[in-house]
């Protein structure tokens, strides 16, 4: 005991391993009443871990090549030990982790996380899901199935779209060729497994030191550090280890017993983690019936869909699309109040955030369906609502009833 | 926060329970991972027992087959290079074949299955550093000096076996070449990587 | 909240149901993978009848062996016909741990058939059970078809009825049907055998659902161990749980 005592003195002159567990962990002060949605960070992390992991696994014996990545795949789901498994927890990690960042999204939204002195947290979170959007889409061309094929096809011809004749050359530079081709296939490996995987690795540390240091959240949006008692710790806060580490304990392992029954009772989620015409090899020559992106893509997909081309361009609705993500950088300056957490807001936010909700879950649902006319008018009702969103916000401090927000913490 | 009343023992416990859990379960999840980089069925239908066809096969003639990915040779030797592993013994590292790079019925004179002598089969790749050796039957050529009965001689670091496989003293590799486990299932025709009743 | 969705998903229903699908019956088929015999009589089947032109070469022999308690004698003398020509010039047997793959040439098959024969590997995955056995019992006699025969589920399909000697040859029975333009279409409401073949229409059935028995298992092998293995992990989880959850009370009675 001594002796590791002793090494751990070693290092520490040398590196603040002991500092670095004394800010991050025992003696980092979270408000002691974080509820269900604040699990989604550290589950977010495990499952970017999963994913690096099993992910490393599948590039040993996956092909990247026009001719052999189809049934290479296949490959790994019969000939590989486990690999099926691996398999498997790959595909589902990547449903996964968007349905947590999703989750952690919303809570963001509930509470005013991205309020001040939050705005910069926010913006890392929001460029942690560009980056999470252009791996999974990066990924999912992979299998080399008609859907990836297809999917990859119609989401690089949006780049198509963009006007100025630089479109058509853009979009033949994204592919380096005329179609989707094996020297697609083999760039998007190398972004899929090198070049973006370490840009969120980087983004998910420097959100996490973004958090460490302006402290965390919580559900009744109250700075714990404005009441800190006369050793300097806020009042209302509890070290991270061992009280949270211990619930977040708890929190992966019911995750996982979600997580573990998708990957063994229902790893195709119906068709929607994995699409049946996704065990067709692509074929050139051949659409499938109906393209439809994974599920965590559906509502943008549902956006571009939404607008009606003009000019002869598809590049309005490509604008909308990006203009829904972009706008998200902007939250923390579009909403003005001084109440964060939606306990204390008035109904018109508690509105506006459940049509907000309900718009995105919809367009969801409307991008995994065949375009009808019906179904365009819904989708273009639902990506009003989802801007209109941004819209109430500027307005709605004006005239919402907020309720007086204690000075310390509820519960 | 008050820590008065905590009961230590029951926080132990459960703190070294959950640990323990978590450790089995992590361990079963690390099974499937480091079981994953093991051989696959592909590796494992490639590695699968080889046939060779000897009938064919002159007096002083070798075959190189590939089994598991490596050369194997068969070498029909003839009378006299037979005769000449007799008094080889001086010059060799282990002429007796102690060393267990042989199944246990080859560990004789010629290295073979004892009814048919004259065939040896081999790993042709060199226990020194994995090199293949090449095959030079003629006696006493300029560059192997007046004492070669013919073996083999592997370019990369000079090692030298005899016509059995046998290592030459003072050369780099340390043991004889291996023999993989073979039988014959007719008169002409053997199984590489597979040991049976058949002797 | 809850009740708008639930109401606004009420009046999507329609939608839904209308958009699933291409709108064509698909017969239900019983599929049981813990039928050992069921699955063996399929591979028989598949490999007699389908290997001769379709290749499923992500599968392995000998997983016939390790998976479906054939023996290495039973495949190698019954089911092995093809010589491996893709691998060796000389044609050297195909092994018992090769690939099921085919003999004939993919652009031979072009030109024969019109079309790339699609490997049957994962078949089963991207069609569905229900659609392969559907599938596989409704070809009928059509004059019109390069090969004489058509099929209900996949009109104008360019594979013969390669299973006539079990099946016999059937043709379709009509009925006048009026669609939603007024006019009135033939529709196929059943079949007739013209041809009696092997196996009677229930026998065939049953050699059909081992057939499709064998795809699902082939498309998917690890589906056999798989929901095994998932039952000890939740089992494990649960267990885990619990002992983390008293854990996170316990630590958590400081804070009261």
């Amino acid at each position: 005991m001594d002796k590791l005592v002793a090494l751990l003195g070693w290092v520490d002159e040398r590196f603040p391993l002991s500092k670095m567990w004394r800010e991050h962990l025992s003696e980092y002060y979270a408000p002691k009443n974080f509820n269900f949605w604040y699990y989604f960070g550290s589950l977010a992390i495990l499952v970017f871990v999963l994913q690096i992991v099993t992910g490393i696994v599948l590039t040993m014996y996956y092909k990247p090549d026009g001719d052999m990545a189809f049934f290479s795949v296949e490959y790994i789901m019969r000939d590989v030990n486990w690999g099926w498994l691996i398999r498997y927890m790959h595909s589902t990690g990547a449903s996964a982790f968007f349905l947590v960042i999703y989750l952690h999204m919303f809570r963001g939204l509930m509470y005013g996380s991205y309020k001040k002195p939050r705005e910069l947290l926010w913006i890392l979170g929001v460029l942690i899901y560009l980056a999470m959007m252009a791996e999974a889409f990066f990924g999912y061309l992979l299998p080399w199935g008609q859907m990836s094929f297809w999917g990859a096809q119609v989401i690089v011809n949006l780049f198509a779209a963009v006007p100025f004749g630089i479109g058509e050359p853009l979009s033949e530079w994204i592919r380096g060729d005329f179609v989707i081709s094996d020297a697609t296939l083999n760039r998007f490996f190398a972004f899929h497994v090198i070049a973006v995987p370490f840009v969120l690795a980087a983004l998910i540390v420097v959100h996490i030191l973004a958090l460490h240091e302006v402290g965390s959240n919580n559900p009744d949006g109250i700075e714990i550090k404005k009441n800190k008692g006369p050793d300097g710790i806020p009042l209302d806060g509890i070290p991270f280890h061992p009280y949270y580490t211990v619930k977040d304990i708890v929190g992966v392992v019911v995750f996982f017993i979600f997580f573990f029954a998708v990957v063994f009772f229902a790893p195709e989620m119906g068709g929607y983690f994995i699409e049946p015409p996704n065990f067709d090899q692509a074929d050139p020559l051949k659409t499938p019936a109906h393209i439809a992106p994974v599920w965590y893509f559906t509502p943008f997909y549902a956006m571009l869909r939404a607008v009606p081309p003009m000019l002869g361009s598809q590049f309005p609705g490509v604008m909308v699309m990006g203009a829904a993500i972009v706008v998200l950088f902007f939250l923390p300056w579009i909403d003005r109040s001084p109440v964060k957490s939606i306990r204390y807001r008035g109904n018109s936010f508690k509105i506006a955030l459940g049509v907000f909700v309900v718009s995105f879950v919809i367009l969801g649902w409307l991008g995994t369906q065949p375009s009808t006319p019906g179904m365009t008018i819904l989708a273009q009702i639902f990506t009003i609502l989802y801007f209109a969103y941004f819209v109430a916000l500027w307005f709605i401090p004006k005239f919402e009833k907020t309720k007086p927000v204690p000075e310390r913490l509820t519960s | 926060m008050s820590t008065d009343g905590v009961d230590n023992s029951r926080r132990r416990f459960l703190t070294a329970a959950t640990s323990v859990i978590g450790a089995v379960g992590t361990v079963g999840l690390a099974i499937p991972f480091i079981s994953s980089m093991n051989p696959s069925a592909r590796a494992k239908a490639a590695g699968a027992p080889v046939e060779v066809d000897i009938s064919k096969l002159e007096p002083g003639g070798m075959v190189t087959i590939e089994w598991r990915g490596k050369p194997v040779w068969v070498l029909r030797r003839t009378k006299e290079t037979m005769k000449n592993l007799e008094g080889m013994a001086d010059i060799l590292a282990d002429p007796d074949s102690d060393a267990t790079q042989q199944p246990a019925y080859a560990k004789n004179l010629y290295r073979s299955r004892t009814d048919s002598p004259n065939v040896v089969i081999m790993v042709g790749i060199c226990t020194h550093l994995g090199c293949s050796p090449q095959y030079r039957p003629e006696l006493a050529p300029d560059d192997l000096g007046a004492d070669w009965k013919g073996g083999f001689f592997c370019p990369c670091h000079g090692s030298k076996f005899d016509l059995a496989g046998r290592v030459y003293s003072g050369v780099p590799a340390p043991t004889n070449l291996v023999i993989p486990p073979h039988m014959y299932l007719s008169k002409s025709v053997i199984l590489v990587g597979k040991d049976g009743g058949v002797a | 909240m809850k009740k708008l969705i639930t109401a606004f998903l009420m009046t999507m229903m329609p939608v839904l149901v209308m958009a699933a699908g291409d709108g064509m019956h698909n017969d239900k088929v019983d599929i049981d993978l813990s039928n050992k015999a069921s699955l063996q009589n399929g591979a028989k089947l598949f490999v007699t009848y389908c290997l001769s032109c379709h290749s499923a070469k992500a599968m392995r022999y000998n997983r016939l062996v390790s998976d479906l308690g054939m023996t290495q004698e039973q495949v190698e003398k019954n089911l092995i016909f093809t010589s491996d020509f893709s691998k060796k010039e000389d044609g050297e047997a195909t092994k018992v741990g090769s690939l099921m793959e085919v003999a004939m040439q993919a652009r031979d098959a072009k030109q024969w058939f019109g079309t790339k024969i699609p490997d049957l590997s994962v078949v089963a995955r991207s069609r569905g059970a229900d659609w392969l056995y559907t599938y596989l019992r409704t070809f009928y006699i059509d004059k019109s078809r390069p090969y004489g025969v058509n099929n209900q589920r996949f009109p104008s399909v360019g594979m013969p009825h390669v299973m006539w000697e079990l099946e016999g040859f059937k043709k379709a029975v009509y009925e006048d049907h009026k669609g939603a333009d007024g006019k009135v279409h033939k529709v196929i409401s059943g079949f007739e055998t013209v041809v009696p073949g092997k196996l009677s229409t229930v026998e065939f059935d049953n050699a059909m659902r081992d057939l499709v028995n064998y795809m699902v298992y082939m498309g998917e092998p690890a589906l056999l161990v798989r929901k095994t293995i998932g039952v000890w992990v939740m089992l494990f989880l649960v267990l885990f749980f619990f002992v983390a959850y008293a854990m996170k009370k316990e630590f958590w009675k400081d804070l009261h």
